[in-house]
């Protein structure tokens, strides 16, 4: 798994981590995603993650850039690659594999 | 509004036709077909035509091809995808969706998907959307549960949009699509097809279903060429064309005489059916001379030679086909019938008919398109060929060809229903030679001769000679004819000298009788004189004898004492 290796190298070297969730307006599954993303952010990638989310309703036009067709969607733009996790991120060990932030790993740091 | 659906022309050739008028207006339908079928273009086409003549923008949603591999493939069918573009009319969205960098986890639904279609609709005010394919869903993700009640939702959501929507789908192996979209989209369901029957590919598209309203049920060939997308055929599902009862030479003066109007109906239909070298494409020479001869456009379909070498070979009979192509008047299209499908052929001839507008056409012979094909195909192309033909009062002439042996009338019972007029040459063989025979097995329409005529080439072209009938009932043709028509000319001479002698006779007869009479005549005379003579002698004996007595009587008185002395 070189990707694994590599990403391990970045965040040694205290690379940021740019990640989007895009929603559509306030539905209960977006606030879900959004809180599961935060706890999991505060836990592995305290301080050195930006996120942002993204209302499609308001910013339909951003739909295309990511190729977003299912909602909530996880973007990891940094590091890259471009990863992409859908779903309301109740299962964590998937988000973090998804992320490729596997617990291993991190707690071996 | 109306309780009638109401539909959306697709604009595609023949497909408004078999629909009664298009699609169902603001549902959408579901276009199911293999690989390669056709379902992309047929979706690009119903919205390139919806903008273009009748003025409704559209969205094509591509899950598959990219935008630019989408401009690039129906820019070869002379579409400009970017000028619609740029104008607003048309919006192409490639919906990408890779299973290799996408992870689910938990719950979602596609709101994404349904806010990216609605920003596109309306951003151009679209009233018209293709979803093409929208299963490669099923592909990119995993939870199916999902993906259907999403999809339920998104026709759902479609339809209260109020756009016409076609929607496509990957055949699959038994059923319609392989996800089972037609679950989804129940009111107008369309299956394209490609099938490869001998080696030649034809497409087919059948309406499944469209409730709510009555359609073709059959399966339509189609194409799809430089000009997109034409379903055929167009003219089949009614039989309405006007007539003409205007006649028209054939070009061999005894074949008009065999009608009773003395030429066949402008717009009719006539094949000449024959065994090979009886004949046909001479026939069909004449048919072509005559039209150019009266200064109308002929277009001759050559299947089995080239066009100089019928030129050439009729010649022979003394018909100059070369001028009138030199003149324009004659178009040549030589191809071999299995070189490509059938209809290929039937719209590359359909837009040669279109271009060169003739009055008269011969196909020579169209029996070689069954090589190209089956039976049934090939006869459903000449059936809309035919009716083609007639609805542009274009009289036609086709030959064919039919394999020796007995079954030959009945090989061309699928033709010959959809002719007017059935001509049949036949090869005669009797006394080690082969002659022709035509006759003519039916003629819509119009009394016909019921004889069979032998067909004679010559250097004058096509001539037909009355059939001899032989002594034992059979006919007689070529020399056998020819030997008849010697011994009926001697016949006929020895009967004439005939008559002379017996006449000659006669006259000797009659005067031989005069002279007899006049012979007994002069007896009877000579007869009567003798016995006048006779009679006078006799008078004047009796009168002798008389006077004699009388003196005698008055002797005695007078001296009775002179008996002594007497």
């Amino acid at each position: 798994m070189n990707g694994l290796i590599g990403n391990d190298e970045l965040q040694q070297d205290g690379t940021e981590w740019e990640l989007r969730l895009y929603i559509a307006g306030q539905s209960t599954r977006s606030a879900v995603a959004f809180a599961n993303l935060k706890k999991i952010c505060n836990k592995y990638l305290a301080g050195k993650y930006h996120l942002e989310v993204v209302d499609l309703l308001q910013n339909p036009q951003l739909s295309s850039e990511h190729q977003i067709i299912a909602i909530p969607t996880l973007v990891r733009q940094l590091p890259a690659p471009i990863r992409k996790i859908i779903g309301d991120l109740s299962n964590t060990e998937k988000t973090l594999v998804g992320l490729q932030l596997s617990p291993a790993k991190v707690s071996h740091e | 509004m109306s309780a009638r659906l109401q539909k959306s022309p697709t604009g595609i050739h023949g497909l408004d036709t078999i629909t009664g008028g298009g699609l169902p207006r603001g549902r959408p339908t579901l276009v199911a077909g293999g690989a390669g079928s056709g379902k992309t273009l047929l979706g690009m086409e119903f919205l390139i035509r919806g903008i273009q003549q009748y003025d409704e923008p559209g969205v094509f949603v591509s899950f598959e091809e990219r935008a630019t591999d989408l401009t690039e493939n129906v820019a070869s069918l002379g579409y400009d995808l970017t000028a619609l573009i740029a104008d607003k009319k048309l919006v192409i969205d490639q919906v990408q969706i890779d299973r290799d960098d996408i992870i689910e986890t938990g719950e979602f639904n596609l709101d994404g998907l349904f806010i990216r279609l609605n920003a596109a609709i309306d951003a151009i005010g679209a009233r018209r959307v293709v979803l093409d394919t929208i299963e490669t869903l099923f592909a990119a993700l995993t939870n199916m549960h999902i993906i259907r009640s999403e999809l339920r939702r998104l026709f759902g959501w479609l339809k209260e949009k109020g756009v016409t929507a076609i929607v496509t789908g990957e055949r699959g192996d038994g059923v319609l699509t392989r996800h089972g979209l037609e679950e989804y989209v129940s009111d107008c369901v369309i299956a394209l097809d490609m099938r490869v029957t001998d080696q030649i590919a034809t497409r087919r598209l059948r309406v499944v279903k469209y409730r709510g309203s009555s359609h073709g049920t059959n399966e339509y060939p189609f194409l799809i060429d430089e000009q997109g997308f034409t379903v055929l055929p167009i003219t089949a599902i009614d039989l309405n064309y006007t007539v003409s009862s205007e006649v028209i030479s054939t070009g061999i003066p005894k074949l008009d005489a065999m009608f009773a109007v003395n030429g066949h109906f402008r717009g009719g239909t006539v094949l000449v059916s024959g065994t090979a070298g009886s004949g046909k494409t001479s026939i069909a020479a004449h048919f072509a001379d005559a039209a150019c001869r009266r200064g109308e456009r002929c277009i001759y379909f050559a299947f089995e030679e080239a066009s100089d070498q019928i030129a050439r070979n009729m010649q022979s009979i003394g018909i100059d086909l070369a001028r009138w192509a030199d003149k324009g008047l004659l178009h040549f299209q030589a191809f071999r019938p299995s070189s490509l499908g059938l209809e290929v052929h039937l719209s590359t001839m359909l837009k040669l008919i279109d271009d060169i507008k003739p009055q008269v056409a011969v196909l020579d012979p169209v029996s070689s398109f069954i090589s190209a094909g089956t039976d049934l195909d090939a006869r459903s192309m000449l059936m809309r060929l035919i009716d083609l033909l007639k609805s542009r009062q274009i009289s036609a002439l086709m030959t064919s060809l039919t394999s020796g042996g007995h079954a030959a009338e009945q090989s061309e019972a699928g033709i010959s229903s959809l002719v007017d007029t059935w001509l049949m040459l036949r090869n005669l063989e009797q006394a080690g030679e082969r002659t022709r025979t035509l006759s003519i097995i039916k003629s819509r329409g119009k009394k016909h001769s019921n004889q069979a005529r032998e067909l004679v080439l010559s250097e004058r072209g096509v001539d037909l000679a009355e059939v001899f009938i032989g002594p034992d009932g059979g006919i007689l043709t070529g020399s056998a004819r020819e030997a008849q028509e010697a011994a009926d000319r001697t016949a006929a001479a020895a009967l004439v000298d005939e008559m002379a002698r017996k006449e000659a006779a006669m006259q000797r007869k009659r005067k031989s009788v005069n002279a007899r009479i006049a012979e007994m005549q002069a007896d009877l005379a000579a007869e009567a004189g003798e016995i006048g003579v006779a009679l006078g002698v006799q008078a004047s004996v009796a009168a002798d004898r008389a006077a004699a007595r009388a003196a005698q009587a008055l002797r005695r008185e007078r001296a009775g004492e002179e008996v002594g002395q007497s």
